[in-house]
């Protein structure tokens, strides 16, 4: 069982989502992003960091990437992928998910530990969490306002398709406090939080992570 | 050669923190006149001789599909002499 | 038209502008002696600044030579100082690199990109030496918080440290942010970078090997900061703001990561001979030192360099500050693979020179020869100087002031006191400022602000981290410069141990008014005196540092203030002694001895009493209360330890009340005293009851005095009855920032 992590030039968490897939028990292969090669692995995450250093507009560049051609095919076909924070503005980009990430209501790069509550456990990177469970994981950002047209937010409500949401005070004015989202089939999955920082309370403020890496596990051995 | 202005605005449903904080700080500058103000971005490409058709045909291509996100943005195209 | 060697030997006596560029009538005639003929205006351009202040330390040389001579001889330290960091090592056949610098001009000028790119220079400094930077950490020090120039400058600093940082994936794990009129038109922002690596990597800037290329690489080279170095750094302000708005040195942090990343892969294939990268005085810099550090010979075909404004002049390419280059020397053999790496990342590459057999820096422009000198005197031998020092006349005046403050004795005293010193803005809770930074990045922060040290762990099987701590204490450098610097010194160094981690060595950033004043000059020299004697009692090498000298305005120097940097080893970071306790039924504990320690304390500066006598510092005491603490943790005696400083007990006990929570019942004798005094050596300590004997042991055998002062639990923080409800007290404590800043 292999999960590429994908490097752009400016991508910061490939390291840390790589030590998450390790954690939860499998192998992470790194992904360059300018070779068009899968390298034959049954998932992938785009991770966090600041891709072309947010240039023009967050993973603008990075979804032209050669690596995403691949990338995007494999998701068609129903492969597993992640987007964490830049990552999931990549999805946007891409229009592997509907939306697009804005900048924080309150200008600031924000750092913190947020509360989420997970609403969909049915996606291939959800499926460790219970419906309604609350967990919590680093917010680290400073453009991750979810923004998307009335038709989208209705659809996405309707279908059940957000995927955790904050508890709380909306910390980045995201329409309806979306923290992320999934694709109709389930397996393209945009978080704006990071969970690979929540694997160990050593290092974070909980283990609540680690449920998205072991969640993709079970999705594989299907 | 020719300039070719692409300017990108928010679509206006979309909240515009900085045009927000532009606003708020220009009154405390003493600058009274805005009802309201939304920040963009103008891009400004440099092509050799005047631009066809085609050319700007192409250049509303680019725009639609990198410099703007067509999701939250919208653009104009215009020459400039 | 071009200023060429040829000219200059021709028309020897022309005269040339050097008092603008900076340089006094003795250094211009003793440039003259050394090259037998007046310079060219490219070697003006070099010499002027690399013989400014900033750059040569004209000033601070002859005073600095302590921390050599004074050093403890110990094998920890790998690189000492000279280089662009020093190194140590700290087991397991891991070496770090660690320093701090200052950027406090420019960012009173610009303070987005004035703290930004103080940021992305301490980084390439700790780069260069071979190292993966893991963190940093910004000691910030601003005028008062509710003036309006603070107004102007904190926000957009904290954003340009943040934006920084955050690009290039460093977890920021601590740093200070003081508020004080004497920094009003003098922002003080110091960088810290740490950075790890194998001993086996360690890189050092030297041009070796004839015939080996000099190979510049990274971004284009522009107009930033045209004499920012030597024109701004050595430049008071007058009052009205700054009379010159010279060129800011702009930053790119994508840049710089792209340049981390591919740097360390050229390193790890070994591909460089030696390596410098380009700060203060860019190419002029790091082409004469990486000469002087190799046989001395090296050749620069200057118009090789690439260039962002194509009409920039010789001179002003060799002193342009343009942000996120660097300099390597390669042998040819290894030229092409470098050049693929580079091409890899899409990062600038240029072959602009070779490394010579001669002792001579030559650089020509389209062929012409425009510099030819000994680079030893660029780089190394410029003016020393033996500034004239007097004891001001205020010591002794305001030593013997009295120091008269209210002392709170009733309940609500207590509690009045307590709420407003966890209220006032260098006391109060900074989230504000350290939720702007990444603190997560990398996934190994141990610990970072608020806790009392940055810690990190830097190997993932064994566990092995480091820990680092900055301490400054202006108000006692003003009372006595020598003990001031002891007792940051001390102050670092058991910030460190309170996590149960033991110091290894020191960094410094010596921030003080203008040299030319024999008053600041005295403070300096007193200053560096205290710290290298503390260093040599404490058995801590000083690896290196930074001067930032002429931060007055107009005849106003600020308070000295000497920022200590200590970095510590710990050998598993999941056995460290965290701040505070989370539960109740925990007894607390205060070490050290507290004295009458008001003055130069924050509830006297909140009561504008700046006089009487800083404390004496007990280095020995000191150490044996870091003995106490690393064996207490080794043992596992604590379950929190937190030291005292500004704010005394009063602030000791909110920090760690609120940490988690967790309310404590606190009986203390004296607490006129005691609530308020901010006397060095102390630590508060929770232990679970059972452990009591053992730590009472330990504090006998290592001769630290020790009393009960309460247990934990509750809702409030309740000292000597008074009550304050954890509620109140937060809010006190986290409103002010967000009423300030918005």
């Amino acid at each position: 069982m292999k999960v590429g992590v994908v490097t752009f030039p400016g991508t910061l968490d490939d390291r840390d989502a790589a030590r998450a897939v390790t954690h939860a028990g499998t192998t992470a292969i790194s992904l360059w992003h300018n070779d068009a090669d899968l390298k034959g692995v049954d998932a992938v995450i785009l991770p966090g960091g600041f891709s072309y250093g947010d240039y023009l507009r967050c993973g603008a560049i990075s979804r032209f990437a050669p690596v995403m051609e691949k990338i995007i095919d494999a998701a068609n076909g129903g492969m597993p992928l992640l987007g964490i924070c830049n990552g999931f503005q990549v999805l946007c980009e891409a229009h592997l998910l509907p939306g697009a990430l804005t900048r924080n209501h309150e200008l600031h790069f924000l750092c913190g530990d947020q509360k989420l509550e997970i609403t969909n456990n049915q996606t291939a990177w959800t499926s460790s969490y219970s419906v309604g469970q609350e967990i919590v994981i680093p917010l680290k950002n400073g453009e991750g306002s979810f923004q998307c047209d009335d038709a989208t937010l209705a659809a996405l409500e309707g279908e059940g398709r957000i995927i955790a949401r904050y508890v709380g005070e909306n910390p980045n004015g995201s329409r309806n406090k979306i923290a992320g989202i999934t694709n109709t089939r389930g397996n393209v999955v945009g978080l704006m939080p990071h969970p690979e920082h929540a694997i160990d309370t050593l290092t974070g403020p909980t283990a609540d992570g680690l449920g998205f890496f072991t969640s993709v596990l079970k999705a594989l051995v299907k | 050669m020719a300039k070719i202005v692409v300017d990108v605005m928010l679509k206006p449903e979309i909240l515009d923190p900085q045009g927000v904080a532009v606003s708020a700080a220009l009154p405390r500058l003493g600058f009274t006149f805005a009802k309201s103000v939304r920040q963009g971005k103008r891009f400004e490409i440099e092509i050799d001789g005047d631009p066809t058709p085609a050319q700007l045909a192409e250049v509303a291509k680019a725009a639609e599909t990198l410099l703007a996100n067509p999701v939250i943005e919208t653009f104009t195209v215009r020459v400039e002499k | 038209m071009l200023d060429t060697v040829a000219i200059a030997q021709n028309n020897s006596d022309a005269a040339q502008p050097f008092a603008e560029l900076g340089l006094k009538p003795d250094e211009y005639a003793r440039i003259k002696e050394i090259l037998g003929r007046r310079p060219t205006s490219s070697e003006l351009a070099m010499y002027s600044v690399m013989w400014s202040e900033h750059c040569s330390y004209k000033s601070s040389k002859v005073h600095l030579k302590q921390f050599g001579d004074k050093a403890v001889k110990t094998d920890a330290l790998l690189v000492g100082i000279g280089e662009n960091a020093g190194v140590v090592d700290v087991g397991q056949g891991y070496a770090v690199t660690f320093k701090i610098e200052s950027h406090n001009h420019p960012s009173f000028i610009e303070p987005y990109q004035g703290a930004a790119t103080g940021v992305g220079g301490i980084v390439r400094d700790i780069l260069t030496m071979g190292a993966r930077p893991i963190a940093v950490m910004d000691p910030l020090r601003f005028g008062p918080a509710d003036a309006a120039d603070t107004r102007r400058v904190l926000p957009g600093i904290i954003a340009g440290v943040g934006g920084y940082g955050n690009c290039l994936g460093l977890p920021n794990i601590g740093g200070e942010v003081v508020f004080d009129e004497t920094y009003i038109g003098n922002p003080l922002v110091n960088a810290l970078c740490v950075g790890v690596m194998k001993h086996s990597d360690i890189k050092l800037a030297k041009a070796a090997g004839a015939g080996n290329l000099v190979v510049l690489y990274g971004a284009k080279t522009g107009g930033d900061g045209i004499g920012g170095v030597s024109v701004l750094a050595s430049e008071t302000f007058d009052s009205t703001g700054p009379a010159k708005r010279p060129a800011v040195q702009v930053g790119d942090p994508f840049v710089e990561k792209v340049l981390i990343e591919c740097s360390l892969e050229i390193f790890a294939e070994d591909l460089v001979v030696g390596i410098q990268d380009l700060g203060g005085a860019g190419l002029s810099c790091a082409t004469s030192e990486l000469a002087s550090g190799g046989s001395g010979g090296m050749k620069v075909e200057l118009d090789r360099v690439p260039l962002r404004d194509a009409t920039l002049s010789p001179e002003e390419i060799l002193m342009s500050e343009s942000q996120e280059r660097m300099c390597a020397i390669v042998e040819p053999k290894h030229i092409e693979r470098f050049l693929e790496i580079c091409k890899k990342w899409d990062v600038t590459v240029t072959v602009i020179g070779e490394v010579t057999d001669g002792e001579r820096l030559e650089i020509t422009w389209h062929g012409d020869l425009i510099v030819d000198v000994p680079p030893r005197t660029v780089a190394h031998d410029g003016p020393v100087y033996n500034r004239p020092l007097a004891k001001p006349e205020y010591v002794d005046r305001v030593n013997a002031e009295q120091v008269i403050v209210p002392r709170p004795s009733t309940a609500d005293e207590i509690k009045s006191t307590v709420l407003k010193l966890a209220a006032t803005p260098n006391l109060a809770d900074k989230s504000w400022v350290t939720s702007q930074y990444d603190r997560y990045v990398q996934g190994n922060t141990i610990q970072s602000q608020p806790d009392d040290s940055g810690m990190v762990r830097i190997d993932e099987k064994t566990h092995l981290g480091v820990a680092i701590a900055t301490d400054a204490n202006a108000n006692w450098s003003y009372l006595n410069p020598y003990e001031g610097a002891k007792l940051a010194l001390a102050e670092a160094a058991r910030n460190i141990a309170t996590a149960g981690a033991k110091p290894l060595a020191v960094t410094n950033c010596l921030n003080f008014g203008s040299p030319e004043d024999p008053g600041v000059m005295w403070q300096f020299a007193e200053s560096v005196r205290g710290l290298a004697d503390g260093c040599l009692e404490m058995g801590l090498p000083v690896t290196g540092g930074n001067v930032s000298f002429y931060n007055q305005t107009g005849a106003v120097a600020i308070l000295p203030t000497p920022v200590i940097g200590v970095l510590g080893v710990i050998d598993d970071v999941r056995t460290r002694t965290p701040m505070s306790f989370d539960r109740a039924g925990l007894e607390l504990y205060l070490l050290g001895e507290t004295a009458d320690d008001v003055a130069g304390s924050e509830w006297a500066y909140m009561h504008g009493q700046r006089g009487g006598c800083a404390p004496v510092a007990d280095l020995q005491r000191e150490m044996r209360l870091i003995e106490l603490l690393v064996a207490g943790r080794t043992s596992q005696i604590f379950t929190a330890a937190h030291d005292l400083s500004q704010g005394g007990l009063s602030a000791s006990l909110t920090e760690m009340v609120l940490r988690h929570n967790v309310g404590a019942d606190i009986t203390i004798a004296n607490v006129e005293v005691a609530l308020i005094s901010e006397s060095p050596g102390r630590v508060i300590v929770a232990i679970d009851p059972a452990k009591s004997e053992q730590l009472m042991a330990l504090a006998k055998k290592q001769e630290i005095a020790i009393m009960k002062i309460g247990t934990t639990g509750g809702n409030n923080l309740v000292i000597n009855g008074a009550i304050i409800p954890l509620n109140e007290l937060r809010s006190a404590h986290t409103e002010t920032f967000p009423k300030l800043f918005g």
